[in-house]
């Protein structure tokens, strides 16, 4: 349970990390957070000769709400996200995700990004890069490239990261005005591994459901968003049976069993907690188009 | 013929420096010592208990600049960018920290081994939460394994410790 021995480099900037990267190349591996990381180096379940340590890199840990994104650099905290105003009010679906996130102590140390540049399908936060439509911002020593989420996942921890690349940040892209956003998985005890989890973001638009869109963990290898819009459009979310993308969703996952649970169980927990998660994402944008058109006074 | 595997003998050994319980500690130890390691083998302060090694248990958990973290997953090289506590800096034998003198009072345990990464979270849990109810008090220690106590005296430990806490900060304004 002690990693294997490897030479550590603590670059000071982006430009020397990626110029260390791009020397060692696939003997290389970025540590940030190091709370997936260090366990599969305890374990040996693998031994990179070189570890690239970021956490004295100047400048990736930041977070920069805009009119339409959340951006947080390579840095960034699980908590430190968790714990920002200003990011919730802007998309409470990365707190309503990050709470999940194993417990509050990893998330002390973890990192977002990090999170999502290991792919783990287990992993929270890579669905709401998905559900979010984000983008992954990839540096190495011959120029940035911005990577869509669509083209950034190819398999259970993999990605289309070179070798050679850094990951500097990612942007979150809010939702639409109104929309409402859930999240919730379900685990053997808290904060453990979800046996299944649901990101849902609805928005319902002059009395009727206008969008719908999921994104799991856990049962999908790669994490991508269903729209299940054509399940409940044009009707008015009281008399919504949120039950009805449920074929949809069957369609859209396969689940793996284990020792935790069997596949049948995850695509039935998959299902419920999609059915879950949009009631409730409904139930807030309604609230919010209630707010919004308060606080517009009374309709011209 | 095969690589030779680095052992300790060919290993490239670092000057480390980190401030625990505020004195800076020097030691030679490789890139590949995680936190936890160095401090019980080479600063010979074994407060901090090892159990899984993968983040699942919490006993080895010490406070990085106030902040609980996994001591066996951060290396000790990283480490000397903050400053560490240990268990052994929140209070001695003779004028415990709230934390131990609730544990005591509570029972809050049996053979000893979680203790010390019970002891530093709920340290810094009370610091940003002084006044938890029974609920929130478990869900604080929800990353912390302990195979004797059942967590029924640790949760009483914890609201113990609040208002030890409180009556401590009481007697000294």
């Amino acid at each position: 349970m002690k990693p294997a021995p490897f030479v550590h480099h603590a670059p000071r900037s982006v430009a020397e990390a990626v110029g260390v990267l791009a020397q060692v190349g696939p003997e290389g591996k970025v540590l940030a957070g190091g709370q997936s990381l260090i366990p599969i180096l305890n374990m040996r379940l693998a031994s990179p000769a070189h570890l690239v340590d970021i956490n004295q890199v100047a400048g990736l840990a930041d977070v920069v709400v805009t009119g339409t994104e959340v951006r947080i650099g390579a840095l960034v905290r699980h908590a430190q996200l968790e714990h920002h105003d200003e990011a919730y009010a802007a998309l409470p679906l990365l707190r309503q995700a990050l709470v999940n996130v194993a417990h509050p102590v990893i998330r002390n140390r973890g990192t977002t990004v990090g999170s999502i540049a290991h792919a783990d399908a287990a992993g929270e936060m890579p669905a709401v890069l998905a559900l979010t439509e984000g983008v992954v911002e990839a540096v190495s020593a011959g120029g940035t490239r911005e990577i869509a989420v669509a083209d950034f996942f190819e398999g259970a921890l993999e990605t289309s990261l070179g070798a050679d690349e850094l990951v500097v940040g990612v942007r979150f892209r809010r939702f639409a005005e109104g929309t409402g956003t859930a999240f919730m998985e379900r685990a053997r005890r808290h904060g453990d591994y979800a046996m299944a989890g649901v990101a849902a973001a609805v928005r319902v638009e002059d009395g009727v459901v206008a969008d719908a869109r999921l994104s799991f963990v856990s049962v999908t290898d790669v994490p991508r968003t269903l729209d299940v819009t054509s399940a409940f459009a044009g009707q008015e979310p009281d008399a919504v049976d949120w039950s009805a993308a449920a074929d949809l969703v069957a369609g859209a996952i396969e689940p793996d069993g284990d020792i935790h649970a069997t596949a049948a169980y995850r695509a039935m927990l998959a299902a419920e907690l999609s059915r879950l998660t949009l009631a409730a994402a409904a139930a807030r944008s309604v609230a919010l188009q209630q707010h919004l058109s308060d606080s517009e006074g009374p309709a011209a | 013929m095969t690589e030779p595997i680095a052992d300790s003998a060919t290993e490239e050994l670092l000057d480390l420096t980190v401030v625990v319980n505020g004195v800076p500690r020097h030691a030679k130890a490789p890139a590949r010592r995680l936190l936890s390691d160095f401090l019980r083998h080479d600063l010979r302060l074994t407060g901090t208990h090892v159990g899984c090694e993968h983040g699942v248990c919490g006993a080895c958990t010490v406070l990085v600049d106030g902040q609980p973290m996994r001591s066996c997953l951060m290396f000790a090289v990283t480490a000397q960018a903050h400053e560490v506590t240990t268990v052994e800096g929140l209070g001695a034998i003779d004028s415990m920290g709230p934390v131990q003198q609730a544990f005591i009072e509570c029972h809050g345990l049996q053979c000893g081994f979680c203790t010390p990464g019970f002891l530093t979270t709920i340290t810094a849990y009370l610091e940003d939460h002084p006044h938890p109810t029974a609920d929130e008090a478990r869900e604080a220690i929800s990353g912390n394994l302990c195979r004797c106590t059942g967590y029924q005296n640790i949760v009483k430990s914890v609201l113990r410790a609040a208002e030890l806490r409180a009556e401590r900060a009481g007697t000294t304004t």
